[in-house]
């Protein structure tokens, strides 16, 4: 039972970290390749604040304000650059975090973060908790996706241009945007390193990186219950499967190369097309048509 | 005083004087029309008046309000409407949807209020009527890619004219259309003209320049050549001296 639990765990855990980049990427259009870089900077400001004592609350939202606040930097970078050339810069990003974090002691270098407190909530109030934040968040998204803001991301993904001709503030929508996908970031970064209790820098390596990318281009760019589902199944396949865990980067990168090549619309693009009547049974992108 | 206000612009690329020394004004209810052979500046000179060029000198004032520091979005909120030469909707929304982000550009102006905003059928409502009054609502549920050229210019027209400009900048939009076409879409931009809108074209086709425009602007490399009503303007020796070798030239004269 306790494999399961811990099963349904990580699958939380990262339903948290691809949806909040379908937020910069998929609903935004902002390519970022290196946003595990901000799971990391929320793992390791909550681990180590739980170990100086914070209550473990308090740590996870201080990770999500650190890693929100870098992902507002970062996201000034995406003002200035765009497609391929903000993709590399955030590529950058990932680099910079492993490079950092190795040389810090006082982040623990390359032996990392151990020992970090047990929150105390047995393993099943843990899921329970990871479960809460994933409900929190699936809400966020889909309240992003019908209200205005969610138009406002549409528009800047369709060509950012237009959407500054026709009034809208491209920048500070973009800011929100890393803002706001950041710190969900920082809060998956916090609650896996509460749930396995021991961080490293490859914990964070440009292959997780390339994992959160492979659940949201699997599951569909911008379709929150697609990257649901892909985030569930590419996050257990490696637990069950150990050579899917040993050729993660050379499987998923594969993986990105055949949806894009076949089913740009990924899994929900996917079941758009087999059953067309699926999707009146799914939360609408918009309103309908006036009557 | 006038609506739209260019005194002195100057617009220089490194050695390039692309703008030197123009001024025009445009006033409130008139439809002027901006012409020039290839390379006379038309162009730049529309992405000083939004914002996309910053003027080497000169002022721009919209309503004696000065725009020169202005970014392209603070402009388009003090009233300038525009529609872009080459067609640039958003492919994923339908045309409905492209006008009704317009109509609703309001809503977006806060971002925090615009995240508990979702009600978007009074501005689906407005964008069905905005293509009517461009032609095009019965293809309103369609997306950019399933319509024809002529569909998506008129597009522009609506989405420029949904976020109720004082004044519509309208960059060539007769490009790329037969003459029927053309005339069609002249005869919209005049009737919009007569229901009050403040109109600055920008375009090639003299012919329906000519029978729309009440008053003419003529650039010719970086310099304003003439300026008067349509008439007296393309008659002028200089003007039709700076299309020939364009290989337009206007066929009444």
């Amino acid at each position: 039972m306790g494999y399961e639990i811990s099963l349904l765990t990580i699958m939380g855990i990262s339903i948290i970290g691809s949806l909040s980049l379908n937020l910069i990427t998929g609903f935004c259009g902002q390519v970022s390749l290196g946003h595990v870089a901000f799971v990391g900077i929320g793992a390791y400001t909550a681990s180590l604040l739980t170990k100086a004592g914070t209550p473990f609350f308090a740590a996870l939202v201080a990770g999500m304000l650190l890693a929100g606040v870098f992902g507002i930097i970062v996201g000034l970078a995406s003002l200035r650059v765009r497609h391929d050339f903000l993709a590399i810069t955030t590529m950058g990003v990932n680099f910079v975090f492993l490079g950092v974090v190795r040389q810090q002691e006082w982040l623990g270098g390359e032996l990392g973060v151990s020992s970090i407190p047990d929150p105390g909530f047995g393993k099943l109030g843990f899921l329970v908790v990871v479960f809460g934040g994933v409900v929190l968040v699936v809400l966020l998204s889909v309240q992003i996706r019908r209200s205005w803001m969610g138009y406002a991301f549409e528009a800047i993904a369709g060509d950012e241009d237009t959407a500054r001709m026709l009034g809208l503030d491209v920048s500070r929508y973009k800011l929100i945007a890393f803002a706001l996908g950041t710190a969900l970031a920082g809060l998956a970064g916090g609650l896996y390193a509460h749930h396995v209790r021991f961080i490293y820098p490859d914990s964070f390596a440009f292959v997780e990186s390339i994992t959160l990318l492979a659940m949201v281009v699997v599951g569909g760019n911008g379709s929150i219950w697609g990257v649901m589902l892909a985030s569930a199944l590419l996050s257990v396949l490696p637990q069950w499967f150990q050579f899917i865990d040993d050729y993660k980067l050379l499987l998923y990168g594969s993986l990105l190369f055949v949806v894009m090549r076949f089913s740009p619309g990924g899994l929900a693009g996917l079941l758009q097309q087999c059953f067309p009547k699926a999707q009146n049974y799914l939360p609408q992108r918009r309103e309908d048509e006036p009557t | 005083m006038s609506l739209l206000d260019i005194r002195g612009v100057s617009v220089h690329f490194g050695g390039v004087h692309a703008l030197e020394e123009v001024s025009l004004n445009l006033n409130d209810g008139e439809l002027l029309g901006l012409i020039g052979p290839n390379g006379a500046g038309k162009t730049t000179m529309l992405r000083v008046i939004t914002g996309v060029v910053r003027a080497s000198r000169g002022t721009v004032q919209l309503e004696g309000k000065l725009l020169n520091a202005l970014p392209t979005h603070l402009r388009v909120r003090k009233g300038l409407g525009f529609a872009q030469q080459l067609v640039r909707p958003f492919q994923e929304m339908t045309l409905v949807e492209n006008v009704a982000f317009a109509v609703g550009s309001e809503h977006t102006r806060h971002p925090w209020r615009s995240l508990l905003r979702v009600e978007r059928k009074a501005a689906l409502r407005e964008g069905r009527e905005w293509l009517a009054k461009v032609g095009i609502d019965g293809a309103a549920d369609s997306l950019p890619t399933a319509v024809p050229l002529g569909f998506l210019k008129r597009l522009e027209v609506a989405r420029a004219l949904a976020i109720r400009p004082r004044m519509l900048l309208l960059d060539e939009p007769l490009a790329g259309l037969n003459q029927a076409e053309a005339t069609a879409f002249a005869d919209i931009l005049v009737e919009l003209n007569h229901q009050g809108q403040t109109i600055l074209l920008i375009e090639h086709n003299l012919a329906e320049v000519r029978r729309i425009c009440s008053r003419l602007v003529v650039l010719d490399n970086g310099r304003k050549l003439d300026e008067g009503s349509p008439e007296v303007v393309l008659t002028n020796p200089a003007v039709q001296e700076a299309y020939i070798g364009q290989g337009t030239v206007y066929a009444d004269n």
